[in-house]
């Protein structure tokens, strides 16, 4: 087992905030932190499900009909989603709506199907897959959180301020969406920039002073 | 020699000129003076209030966000000031104080600072503003106003024309005057101390007399061929204000003047679109922003040619 390719889509390779893979359901349902959740944990299935299949599968697939294999593989898993979702959390099927479907054409699931498992192994791709959908369902749950507390003055429902509190509309609004999600990016890249930074003086200081011992 | 310190002369001939941002912005500000002074004398210490906190929360921000991004302070080129003078403008005088503080702070970080501050921001700060507000909270935002003489509160006339309402229409006089007390945003009631102040610029060569003329005279065309009332049309709502000094914003509107007019043009149609046609009943702040859009493609499809050049491709120069 490599825990490598799991940590990868968490923070380094997320899918959301680094990658911008699989906006259109991020603008989307995020606008409550419940429906991010939804949404998020209903692709990292969909996400584990076809890694797995599309890299088990990998040496039967002939190369020049993969993406119609991929396909057809990822629209299994999302049926088996929709339907579970409809028998047993309806209002969430309800709210999520066409998106849940539309994870067919989500970037990010074809994406990880063509960029990695249709070369790695079953364990590998299945690491992969989980850690994607993780970072992805993670992701959309801070936006989500953040667009209801001030969209609605709530998070997962529960009312936070008080009856006194006027909400910020825009914030669920599909510009409020753009706006934290902008916020959310350059967030992670200012973090990204300031560690590489460190890390590269860290590295010059460790030179240097080995030069001084020579 | 220290790096930076060096001074580089180009070749003669040199030309000096004494205008900096900090003195256009001047320009603007005393510009803006009588519509000020008519708001005051008709909303009386509410709009002081609402001006004086906008404008500190604006140069506030600027200062806090400059200091953290470790860059030059630039508050005093007082474009920070405009834009809060603006945005206050832009209110309705019983707009709560968060509300003047969140429009400040959002137009001042995250439109213009974000996009690295004076000279980069795509839009125009203090109608982003007004935008943010307007979609957050539309109920304070527009449908009423504030009546000074019996200090009621009113639907202003262009939302009065949009919901058919039974209420009288002020007369044209009363629009153009604003003082009697007639209805609507803060720097916005009055058509002539716009017209005022926007004269003042065009005359000191601050802001180009095309978008202004071609802007109104737009939506006096649009409003004759849809059968309205041309001078009411002219006089309500911002767009005296829109006009004069927001579309004309240097940074978020063509410089060609083929793209002036281009940008002004379209500005009135959005605007007469969205009174005639769209779910507000005001479009001044809207159209401008969308043409904010669009004013970089413009500015790249009416770049005059260079001396010299061909005019056209494949065209051959004529050297002698």
């Amino acid at each position: 087992m490599n825990f490598k390719y799991l940590t990868n889509g968490l923070v380094k390779e997320n899918p959301t905030f680094r990658l911008l893979l699989g906006m259109c359901p991020t603008m989307a349902v995020t606008t409550a932190a419940l429906n991010g959740v939804g949404m998020g944990l209903s692709t990292t299935f969909v996400l584990i499900g076809s890694n797995v299949a599309i890299s088990a599968l990998r040496k039967v697939i002939p190369d020049s009909i993969r993406i119609p294999a991929f396909i057809v593989i990822i629209a299994s898993f999302v049926t088996i989603v929709g339907m579970v979702l409809e028998a047993y959390l309806p209002s969430l099927y309800a709210t999520l709506g066409i998106y849940i479907l539309l994870i067919v054409v989500n970037c990010i699931i074809l994406g990880r199907a063509e960029a990695f498992a249709f070369d790695h192994t079953v364990s590998e791709s299945l690491m992969d897959g989980i850690g994607m959908g993780l970072g992805f369902t993670m992701s959309l749950t801070v936006l989500g959180s953040v667009r209801e507390i001030f969209g609605a003055g709530s998070l997962f429902g529960f009312s936070l301020f008080g009856p006194n509190f006027e909400p910020v509309t825009l914030m669920i609004l599909p510009p409020g969406g753009f706006i934290v999600l902008g916020l959310g990016i350059g967030l992670i890249n200012w973090i990204t920039i300031k560690a590489e930074k460190r890390k590269e003086a860290k590295a010059e200081e460790t030179s240097t002073s080995q030069e001084v011992k020579a | 020699m220290e790096e930076g310190k060096k001074l580089w002369v180009s070749s003669s001939p040199h030309i000096r000129s004494g205008l900096t941002t900090q003195k256009i912005m001047l320009d603007v500000l005393i510009a803006l003076l009588p519509a000020f002074g008519v708001s005051i004398y008709v909303f009386g210490l509410p709009a002081l209030l609402i001006t004086i906190i906008c404008v500190c929360t604006c140069v506030l921000t600027e200062y806090v966000i400059e200091v953290l991004k470790k860059k030059p302070i630039t508050i005093s080129d007082l474009s920070a000031c405009v834009t809060g003078v603006l945005i206050a403008f832009n209110l309705p005088v019983q707009a709560p104080w968060w509300m003047c503080i969140i429009g400040s702070v959002f137009a001042i970080a995250i439109v213009k600072q974000l996009f690295g501050g004076i000279g980069h921001n795509f839009l125009n700060p203090a109608l982003a503003g007004r935008a943010f507000l307007l979609a957050s909270w539309p109920t304070r935002m527009t449908g009423t106003s504030f009546i000074p003489v019996d200090a009621m509160t009113e639907a202003t006339p262009l939302g009065i024309l949009k919901q058919g309402l039974d209420a009288p229409l002020p007369s044209n006089m009363d629009m153009f005057l604003g003082f009697p007390g007639v209805y609507g945003a803060i720097g916005e009631i009055s058509a002539v101390a716009l017209i005022i102040g926007g004269l003042y610029l065009i005359i000191r060569g601050i802001i180009s007399w095309r978008i202004p003329t071609f802007y109104l005279l737009t939506v006096a065309i649009m409003a004759f061929a849809f059968g309205e009332d041309v001078i009411f049309q002219l006089c309500a709502g911002g767009l005296m204000l829109g006009a004069f000094f927001m579309a004309t914003d240097y940074v978020s509107s063509p410089s060609t003047p083929i793209g002036q007019i281009i940008f002004a043009v379209g500005c009135g149609l959005l605007t007469m679109i969205i009174r005639k046609f769209g779910g507000y009943p005001e479009g001044v702040s809207y159209s401008i922003l969308l043409m904010n859009c669009a004013a970089p493609l413009i500015q790249k499809y009416t770049q005059p040619r260079v001396y010299g050049k061909p005019k056209k491709k494949g065209e051959a120069v004529n050297e002698g």
